[in-house]
């Protein structure tokens, strides 16, 4: 420990400390541009200069190490006159427009040059101009009010993984420029709004529509991926204007993916639901609530009467909250079904009977970063969960942890991966057996249920170094991402992702693309489990099977299964074999109404209080920051009251706590069980051409597809087309086309194509979610041709 | 960034290619960004004096580092041009020392003779006029630096002298 003084004030810190961070720790405050505590130091805006006692000049004390017996003082003469300077030419170019800025009231430079600054200024000369690059749909830029701190730049270097913004030109003649003109794309790109000190950066669908000092803050959770990312919602009037991250170190430290921060774009969009509706002789009519739930309630009753409450089934999509899921399985089983199922995304469930109690990462968030070695299977990381792939990306960059993957696309996780194994959709299972081998070569033993299938394959370098990585390292993870859920082997994979954590002593990471998977598992909302993980006597439908039966009776809440899940094929021919259907739904679609017979508006989550448990196993609750609008509530209360128009015990809850309490408690003794060991026979496929269901980024939920501004980016574009590489399009002749025909059965469509040589021979990516991709199936056999 | 990637092999030619090999060879392995400058300074000798967009990118590329980190080194040195130049370029120093010197005198009489302004290049794109900052040789204030050559203690003669020079052809 090193002992310093500042401004009289004896201090015992850290050898290596700067000044800044010292005096930050003491709440001694220094003002700063540049200077971020989760980027490098540049020691360039020299906003943050001090006086040190028997040094010549002021130092920068965001770049200065503390050292035994300095003595610092920050409001000396010496210090305010340093400063003083500083900001007198940070100001010289800064045009006078805070009337008209977006970031007045909330402006790091308002707010030093107030206290830091002086009244007047001397400069009488011309202003610099810079033009404004257009960063695309997300991010708003002024770029005559930069005063070149290169947060954002090395944002993009160092958390994005992306240099994609760069500070081009000297002197006065630099500026913030992306290369030739292109837009941001990184997942992450919104960030730098939070970051940039004034008002260059700025947040484009929020321009002009607020004032800092109008909002009020309420706390949200994100519940698009498993993370659980933690939300500031900025409100006025009951309108939901923004959403700005909060900062929780173990979680999402001080960042939110751009999918978090512009979803909320979806609560104004036209297709939201306001009234209750239903369907009577072909037409749609708006009632009231008590109507409705009658209707509803009569109509499902006399299903279960006359067909048995087995032919009723409940399906819910991946973002409710834990009290949704609780009441809606609740209900099903109250009724006497166990049909009822969350895993819209996921398409095999031939070795259900050995799933963990729960989705989980294996370890908190925050053990990843000193992660050293972690096996990627069938995962996009950053499509799926941005932070978790941020997290990865410090490992590397810190610790030197070595990432590989094993998909069907060589995925770009930017950041330097160790070994890329790319092979077709169904050689993953063979490639993960390929390390298992070389995990027994290791010393290892394989489990007796997969040892003939690991014995059955050859090892190569790759797995070698894989399976090296893995026994060697002593905090390494394997992973099983979105791509292998929505794949047609997925249980196999599993098994043996499972067999190879196992056998190299890793954790096993399930990531569910569920949001709010854990919550729901916990809650019951699975056909096999009940509340708190618990076996259940006799186990329902899971959501494939409940689509292929064709229910009497279907209840949807939050989602639309042709576009959430991966196999739209199969959900699609569901919708039209099912009977009765109830949708509890945000929002309204063609679809919808082609297939429902009600629909019940319900709120969002930022509309709803509720609470979610993110992959860590983290409860976290959140209250309703804005009403719903119209007539629509919170599909909790809905559920409540279709539990007592069915008489079913137990649904007198007077607030949402009441069943928050209901499930917390009933979860409180979980015992972790992890995913068991289970023989599941390896499906071969004959199709000579296969699609890989990519995860899209701004397509995994209803309301991420209706943000206008997230719909606007590239990444939202590329997800419409159809890319493989162009050996294989060669082979099927449309190498030169710009679109191509896909068809599968008697479904034919015209789909924009793209060459992508990250794609392996013989397949297709096409990303689930979109109106592309609508109506075709994972598996079975497709055809592309010219149209 | 989705941006179509660049061969650099069809953009720089076999010697450009091993002299900046040469060069990564140079620094440690893993830090054959550090050859970035070098590497402008050859795409720009191939390219007749100047660097094209495509060239900066062609360099990043092969040193695996993003556009626009080379980008930013090829704005930042005003060694780099990034328009067309004549054959021969002209640096003169304006800076205080060659200001006091005369330096006004050598770009006014430089600007007479040729026909041009500073910051423009001839009709027959043999010459470019160009300003720049300390060259570091206060020295012999007033100079101009000439392709690779320094010319010094500039006059009126002198400058007369060395133009004829290159217009006889000889080597400077």
């Amino acid at each position: 420990m090193i002992n310093i003084e500042i401004n009289g004030q004896a201090l015992e810190v850290p050898e290596g400390t700067m000044l800044l961070e010292a005096a930050d720790n003491a709440a001694i405050s220094i003002p700063r541009f540049c200077y971020h505590s989760k980027l490098s130091l540049a020691a360039s805006c020299r906003m943050c200069l001090v006086e040190v006692e028997k040094m010549g000049k002021p130092l920068p004390a965001c770049a200065t190490p503390v050292g035994e017996g300095m003595v610092v003082h920050t409001r000396s003469p010496k210090a305010i006159s340093a400063q003083r300077a500083v900001m007198e030419f940070l100001l010289i170019n800064h045009p006078l427009d805070c009337p008209i800025c977006d970031q007045g009231g909330e402006c790091e430079l308002q707010d030093v040059a107030v206290g830091f600054g002086n009244d007047t200024s001397e400069y009488a000369e011309e202003k610099r101009v810079v033009v404004d690059p257009d960063l695309g749909s997300l991010i708003s830029t002024d770029m005559n009010r930069c005063i070149q701190c290169t947060r954002c730049v090395r944002f993009g270097q160092e958390i994005a993984g992306q240099m994609e913004l760069g500070a081009p030109g000297r002197g006065e003649h630099m500026h913030i420029a992306t290369y030739l003109r292109g837009s941001v794309s990184s997942e992450l790109s919104g960030n730098v709004i939070d970051l940039c000190p004034v008002g260059a950066l700025t947040s484009k669908p929020f321009r002009f529509h607020a004032r800092s000092w109008e909002l009020t803050h309420h706390d949200g959770v994100s519940l698009h991926d498993g993370l659980g990312t933690n939300l500031r919602l900025d409100v006025r009037r009951d309108e939901l204007m923004r959403v700005v991250p909060r900062e929780n170190e173990s979680i999402n430290e001080c960042w939110i993916s751009d999918r978090d921060r512009y979803s909320y774009r979806a609560l104004k969009h036209a297709d939201r639901l306001t009234q209750p509706q239903i369907k009577r002789n072909g037409e749609w009519q708006t009632v009231g609530w008590d109507d409705a739930l009658t209707f509803a309630a009569e109509s499902l009753q006399k299903i279960a009467k006359q067909h048995g409450a087995e032919q009723l089934g409940a399906l819910a999509g991946g973002e409710s909250t834990n009290e949704e899921y609780y009441l809606l399985q609740k209900f099903m089983r109250g009724v006497g079904s166990s049909n009822i199922d969350y895993r819209l995304k996921q398409n095999d469930f031939s070795d259900s009977v050995s799933d963990p109690s729960f989705p989980s990462l294996g370890q908190t968030i925050a053990e990843l970063e000193k992660s050293d070695s972690v096996l990627l299977i069938g995962s996009d990381l950053r499509s799926e969960m941005p932070l978790i792939a941020h997290r990865l990306r410090k490992a590397v960059r810190h610790g030197r942890a070595k990432i590989s993957s094993i998909a069907s696309v060589d995925v770009d996780l930017h950041m330097k991966s160790s070994e890329q194994i790319v092979v077709a959709p169904g050689q993953i299972a063979n490639a993960l057996a390929a390390v298992a081998k070389s995990l027994t070569a290791l010393g290892a033993t394989a489990p007796a249920e997969y040892a003939s299938v690991i014995d059955a394959v050859e090892t190569n370098q790759q797995s070698e170094a894989i399976a090296k990585e893995l026994k060697e390292g002593s905090a390494t993870t394997v992973m099983v991402g979105a791509m292998a859920y929505a794949a047609s082997d997925f249980a196999q994979i599993r098994q043996l992702a499972a067999a190879i954590a196992e056998m190299s002593d890793s954790k096993l990471a399930l990531l569910d693309p569920a949001g709010n998977a854990v919550g729901a598992t916990m809650a019951g909302a699975v056909s096999h489990r009940g509340v708190a993980g618990q076996e259940i006597e006799k186990a329902g439908m899971d959501w494939r099977a409940m689509m292929a039966s064709g229910l009497k009776g279907l209840i949807l809440l939050n989602t639309e299964p042709e576009l959430d899940s991966a196999d739209s094929a199969t959900a699609l021919k569901g919708l039209e074999n099912s009977g009765f259907v109830v949708a509890l739904s945000a929002f309204d679609s063609e679809q919808m109404r082609q297939s429902a017979d009600v629909m019940l508006p319900i709120a969002t989550t930022f509309e709803s209080a509720g609470s979610a448990v993110n992959l860590e196993g983290t409860w976290q609750r959140f209250s309703a920051a804005v009403n719903p609008p119209g007539e629509a509530r919170p599909a909790w209360k809905i559920l409540r009251v279709m539990g007592n128009l069915f008489d079913i015990n137990g649904f007198e809850y007077l607030s949402v706590d009441d069943v928050y309490t209901e499930l917390q408690t009933a979860c409180e003794n979980i015992e972790y069980r992890p995913l068991s060991v289970a023989k599941v026979d390896s499906a071969s496929t004959t199709a000579t051409l296969q699609r890989i269901v990519a995860p899209s980024l701004y397509h995994n939920s209803g309301m991420v597809r209706r943000s206008d501004a997230l719909q606007a980016t590239e990444s939202a574009a590329a997800a419409h087309k159809l890319r493989l590489n162009s050996a294989t399009a060669t082979k099927l002749g449309v190498v030169d086309e710009g679109e191509v025909t896909l068809s599968q059965g008697a479904l034919s469509r015209n789909i924009k194509m793209e060459l992508d040589e990250s794609v392996t021979d013989g397949s297709f990516v096409l990303a689930a979610g979109t109106s592309e991709s609508m109506g075709f199936g994972v598996d079975g056999q497709f055809e592309i041709g010219k149209v | 960034m989705s941006t179509k990637q660049i061969n650099p092999s069809n953009l720089l030619n076999t010697d450009s290619l091993a002299e900046l090999d040469s060069w990564i060879a140079k620094y440690p392995e893993g830090r054959q960004m550090s050859a970035v400058m070098a590497g402008l300074r050859i795409a720009q000798d191939q390219n007749g004096g100047w660097i094209s967009d495509e060239l900066i990118e062609a360099v990043a590329v092969y040193l695996d580092m993003e556009p626009i980190e080379a980008y930013e080194v090829a704005t930042f040195y005003s060694m780099y041009e990034r328009s067309p130049v004549g054959r021969h370029k002209i640096s003169i120093c304006t800076n205080i020392s060659c200001m006091l010197r005369g330096s006004d005198e050598v770009v006014s009489h430089l600007e007479n003779r040729l026909g041009i302004k500073l910051g423009e290049t001839t009709e027959d794109g043999r010459y470019t006029l160009k300003e720049v900052e300390c060259l570091g040789a206060c020295v012999n204030a007033p100079m101009m630096q000439v392709g690779r050559s320094y010319h010094e203690n500039l006059t009126p003669e002198l400058l007369d002298s060395i133009i004829e020079t290159i217009e006889s052809g000889g080597s400077l």
